[in-house]
């Protein structure tokens, strides 16, 4: 009891601490490839020391829902966070919920943002509440059917059991199967941490935003926490992605050992992801909002010959 | 002939009580406000005991009404009725609580001793649909049910559109009737009797052709009172334009007749279906549920929108049933009790959680005079119990954890992932296309409910109604905490109710479920743990517990922190007001544009001119989806039968003498024929 506690505590800290460094290390990067200098590694933790000093400014319009959200997006996604193994196959909190229950955790702290937008009654808010409803609709069943891929070859839907019986065929993440939804994955983790060229996390032109427009009235600790949450989600999905295809050198067994082993293995794996997502933004103009269905079927279209593989292979 | 249940006595007595007292006082709407409805709080407590008792020591002894002898009318209490029985009661209570203060402002104006009737008349109606034991009693029932609904829908009938609905629901459903009285008929030859339980298992050993009749005209019956698609035109015209506590018992129980007689015929009637059954009812199940949920999109009346979400539910149901369907056929029974769990556990829930939204709906329609969304606004602050509920119900209905509606989906889809796993044949990809559209599904609902929550509820009002709108009355938010809180029972709870289910699987399959869906006492699982866990009360604790922490955390630091309140950012413009914000028309627009293949939107823009036509004096913007079923299904079937209407106009000469031949040709036919 009091063991599987201190464990989720130590995949929680990891997870608070080690979200902010993926986004920083995605900017530096691209800064990078763009022949800039960049903001340094460590900015995103001391934006959000700042932003924490700060005091704040609340619309008038707004209700409890407002003040509310932020709590419930940062709650949401640090226990879906717990439901996923990081450091080790056997996730904290596994038994609490696989991967169906880490999607609509999602989704419910998705859910307050959106009505968080509407809630400042301006247009922006409103604006990006509507797309990024739109989108995450759209991105929904692909990357459903891409988790049931997964979940049909490990015949479960617990993302512990998925990682254990990802570990132990060695070569299974070159079946035809595993690599379409691997693809597929990728484009949903695109479109649902709002990078180019779904979103484009850098802008701040009105016509352009999704997830900017919504937070648009949050200043201080508020937009700190969901800076931070948002930072959780993008490592969360990256983690997932990596450990679900990919996750040869992850632990099967809590150990202070295995635990280093896995921790070292996962960030080069997030060094190498995060290599491709910035080579994707660099290389990529954003889309026109109505094109983003396209990709999103694409996804679909994936998926869907992932699991019809399975007849043939 | 066992006993009657004392307590299903009482209670069915109880409500015919209550609708002698509705007759009573007729033109006394106050006294009809108070006794009618204490009636029907009464047969409700009464039957939601009748229910858990039944549940609780199984029997599936039949009982004989001593009122009435013309035919035999008994009544059965088994799991399968207790269960429905149990949905109705609770829903009940808490609408005829809301009732006692939704009516109150209807006194002056409204003849509640009317109203009264029909409402116990309605309750006693749906009572007896549950627990029918008899083909004959169960379509009396039916009767009673369907028309005391159309009386209910037309409570408001000075207004043309409902009259029109009305009329519209009362012809489909009895050719829904109709349908159903063949299918009993069919199978009532072959039994020799019009008992359920010489039904028991009887339509799986007919023929094949027979098998086929029976079970379509029994899916296409009931699905016009549940509102499968394309059967579903009635019920978006009808739900809302009845008061909204009639709504709320449409939307939440009596459609759920529908999904009662379908399990009925389903796992009683049939024993092993053929496996085509399951892919038809599965398909229209995905069907139902996303039609359903794309025209709620675009739906900007609060009512209907609901109305809409009802359809998709019912779809979601439908396809737990599809799935059930196909593991009988393809030989896994344990397959088949998960997904027959999560469809009636899905059913209660939708019950629960769309009782809740109609009733806040019903709120907020009282105070603010419209159903209009784009009138609304603002509404957290005036009616702040009335926007917690109405959240609570938002949640819930989107499927978002902790609460019912997540548990029932996540059942629907673990149903749905184990399938694969159960045939070679190409069927099996029907199992994981389901599974991800029920996603979509799903997904469109929560963007659908945050335009329903926000639109409404959040920033500034948008009509001087909505200024000025005020709280509900205590009694009306009693009901809506009743159902809210079992929201958060039902879905935190889940691994304790799960047991209820136990005698109904024994019932329909012969083995209880609760044993492969309940892991270590406080989680859900599919079968196995291997196969994938959740605990709903769990992430509950976990949630509030991060939350909460960082909720603390934030608020010590805020404390030496200037927190100040100012306008939200206005592009400049002269302050910001309630023309600046965003529209339910303009949230939707998205989907309105990309799944425009199916909407077939159309748009208009007029602008008008004074003097230059470089300077419009007012722009007018019409919008609108094209009603598809009304205009490719209906619209030719509703022309061919006013067509033959007129052919058939030759021989209605109106001469009683033409009457006369008919009749005596007619018996000399039957008895050259029919008679052997």
């Amino acid at each position: 009891m009091i063991a599987s506690f201190l464990i989720a505590l130590v995949q929680l800290l990891l997870l608070l601490t080690v979200a902010p460094l993926v986004g920083g290390l995605i900017k530096t990067l691209k800064a990078r490839l763009q022949i800039r200098r960049g903001p340094g590694i460590l900015q995103p933790y001391w934006d959000l020391y700042k932003l924490f000093q700060k005091g704040m400014v609340l619309p008038d319009t707004a209700s409890w829902i407002f003040a509310a959200t932020p709590y419930v997006v940062f709650g949401a996604t640090a226990i879906a966070g717990l439901m996923i193994p990081m450091i080790s196959a056997k996730a904290p909190l596994g038994l609490f919920g696989g991967v169906l229950a880490v999607v609509y955790l999602l989704g419910l702290g998705r859910f307050f943002l959106a009505l968080a937008g509407l809630d400042t009654g301006s247009s922006f808010g409103g604006l990006g509440s509507s797309r990024e409803m739109t989108i995450a609709a759209l991105a929904e069943p692909a990357m459903m059917l891409a988790v049931f891929t997964v979940a049909i070859g490990a015949n479960s839907t617990s993302l512990s059991e998925i990682a254990r019986v990802a570990t132990s065929t060695t070569w299974h993440f070159l079946a035809p199967a595993q690599m379409l939804a691997f693809a597929a994955l990728f484009l949903v983790l695109i479109a649902e941490t709002g990078r180019i060229p779904v979103d484009n996390p850098a802008t701040h032109l009105e016509l352009t935003m999704i997830h900017e427009a919504m937070i648009l009235e949050y200043s201080g600790p508020y937009l700190g926490l969901i800076e931070w949450g948002a930072s959780v989600k993008q490592l969360l999905l990256m983690t997932l992605l990596i450990n679900s295809f990919l996750p040869f050198g992850l632990q099967s067994k809590w150990s202070l050992g295995g635990v280093l082993i896995s921790l070292a293995y996962l960030l080069l794996k997030l060094l190498v992801l995060a290599v491709s997502i910035v080579l994707v933004e660099t290389t990529n103009a954003k889309m026109r909002f109505f094109r983003v269905p396209d990709l999103l079927a694409m996804a679909f279209t994936l998926a869907a010959l992932g699991l019809v593989s399975t007849f043939l292979f | 002939m066992g006993l009657p249940d004392p307590f299903l006595a009482s209670a069915l007595l109880s409500f015919l009580a209550g609708a002698i007292s509705g007759l009573a006082t007729w033109k006394r709407p106050a006294a009809a406000r108070i006794v009618a409805f204490a009636f029907a709080v009464l047969g409700s407590l009464l039957l939601a005991v009748a229910g858990c008792r039944a549940l609780s020591q199984p029997t599936s002894a039949t009982w004989s009404m001593p009122l009435v002898t013309l035919f035999p009318c008994t009544v059965r209490l088994d799991p399968l009725s207790a269960f429905f029985t149990l949905t109705l009661a609770i829903l009940a209570l808490a609408v005829s609580v809301y009732s006692f203060g939704y009516l109150r402002p209807m006194e002056r104006t409204r003849n509640l001793g009317a109203l009264g009737f029909f409402y116990n008349a309605l309750l006693l109606g749906l009572a007896l649909v549950f627990t029918a034991a008899n083909a004959f009693f169960f379509l009396s029932a039916w009767e009673v049910m369907a028309v005391s609904a159309f009386c209910l829908v037309t409570f408001e009938h000075e207004k043309a559109e409902t009259r029109r609905a009305a009329l519209v629901y009362i012809v489909m459903s009895h050719a829904g009737t109709a349908m159903l009285l063949a299918a009993f008929l069919l199978l009532a030859a072959f039994a020799g009797s019009m008992d359920f339980a010489s039904f028991h298992l009887l339509a799986s050993k007919l023929p094949p052709a027979e098998q086929g009749a029976v079970f379509l005209l029994f899916f296409a019956g009931f699905g016009v009172k549940a509102g499968i698609v394309p059967l579903h035109v009635w019920l978006p015209d009808a739900h809302p334009v009845a008061p909204s506590n009639v709504s709320a018992l449409m939307s939440g129980i009596v459609i759920k007749c529908g999904i009662y007689g379908m399990a009925r015929v389903f796992f009683d009637f049939f024993g092993r279906p053929p496996l085509w059954t399951g892919t038809v009812v599965l398909a229209l199940g995905v069907i139902t549920a996303l039609v359903g949920v794309l025209y709620a999109l675009q739906e900007h009346d609060l009512k209907r929108l609901l109305a809409y979400h009802s359809i998709e539910n019912i779809g979601i149901i439908v396809m737990g049933f599809g799935a059930a369907l196909m593991f009988r056929a393809l030989g896994h029974p344990n397959l088949a009790a998960i997904a027959i769990v999560g469809a009636l556990y899905h059913t209660l829930n939708h019950a629960i959680f769309k009782g809740l939204l109609f009733l806040a709906a019903g709120s907020v329609v009282q105070n603010v005079h419209t159903r209009n969304m784009e009138e609304m606004g603002g509404l957290v602050r005036r009616m702040p119990g009335t926007a917690f509920f109405f959240l609570i119900g938002a949640i819930a209905i989107s499927g978002l954890p902790p609460l019912n509606g997540f548990v029932s989906e996540w059942l629907t889809y673990q149903a749905l992932l184990a399938g694969f796993g159960t045939t070679h044949s190409l069927t099996r990809m029907m199992f994981p296309i389901a599974g991800s559209l029920l996603a979509l599904t799903a997904a469109l609902a929560a963007a659908c409910f945050v335009k329903a929550f926000g639109i409404p509820f959040l920033a500034l009002p948008r009509s001087e109604a909505a200024a000025n709108a005020r709280e509900a009355a205590p009694e009306m938010q009693y009901a809506m905490a009743l159902l809210a809180a079992a929201c958060f029972v039902l879905g935190l709870g889940a691994t304790w109710i799960l047991p209820v289910f136990d005698p109904i699987t024994i019932q329909v399959l012969g083995a209880p479920v609760s044993p492969s869906l309940i892991a270590h006492g406080i989680a859900l699982q599919a079968g196995t743990a291997q196969s994938g866990t959740v605990s709903p009360v769990g992430i509950a604790l976990v949630f509030f517990a991060l939350a909460g922490t960082a909720a603390f955390l934030v608020n010590r630091r805020l404390r030496h922190a200037r927190v100040a309140t100012g306008p939200s950012w206005d592009c400049g413009l002269p302050g910001l007001t309630s023309d600046n914000e965003y529209t339910a028309t303009a949230f939707s627009k998205p989907l309105r544009l990309i799944f425009s293949a199916f909407y077939r939107p159309n748009r208009e823009i007029r602008p008008d001119y004074d003097v230059s036509p470089y300077y419009p004096s007012a722009i007018r913007f019409e919008s609108g989806i094209e009603p598809t079923f009304e205009k490719y299904f209906y619209g030719p079937l509703k022309a061919w039968v006013f067509g033959l209407s007129r052919r058939m106009l030759a021989i209605q000469a109106g001469s009683i003498h033409a009457y006369l031949a008919y009749i005596f040709v007619t018996l000399i036919l039957l008895l050259l024929f029919g008679v052997r």
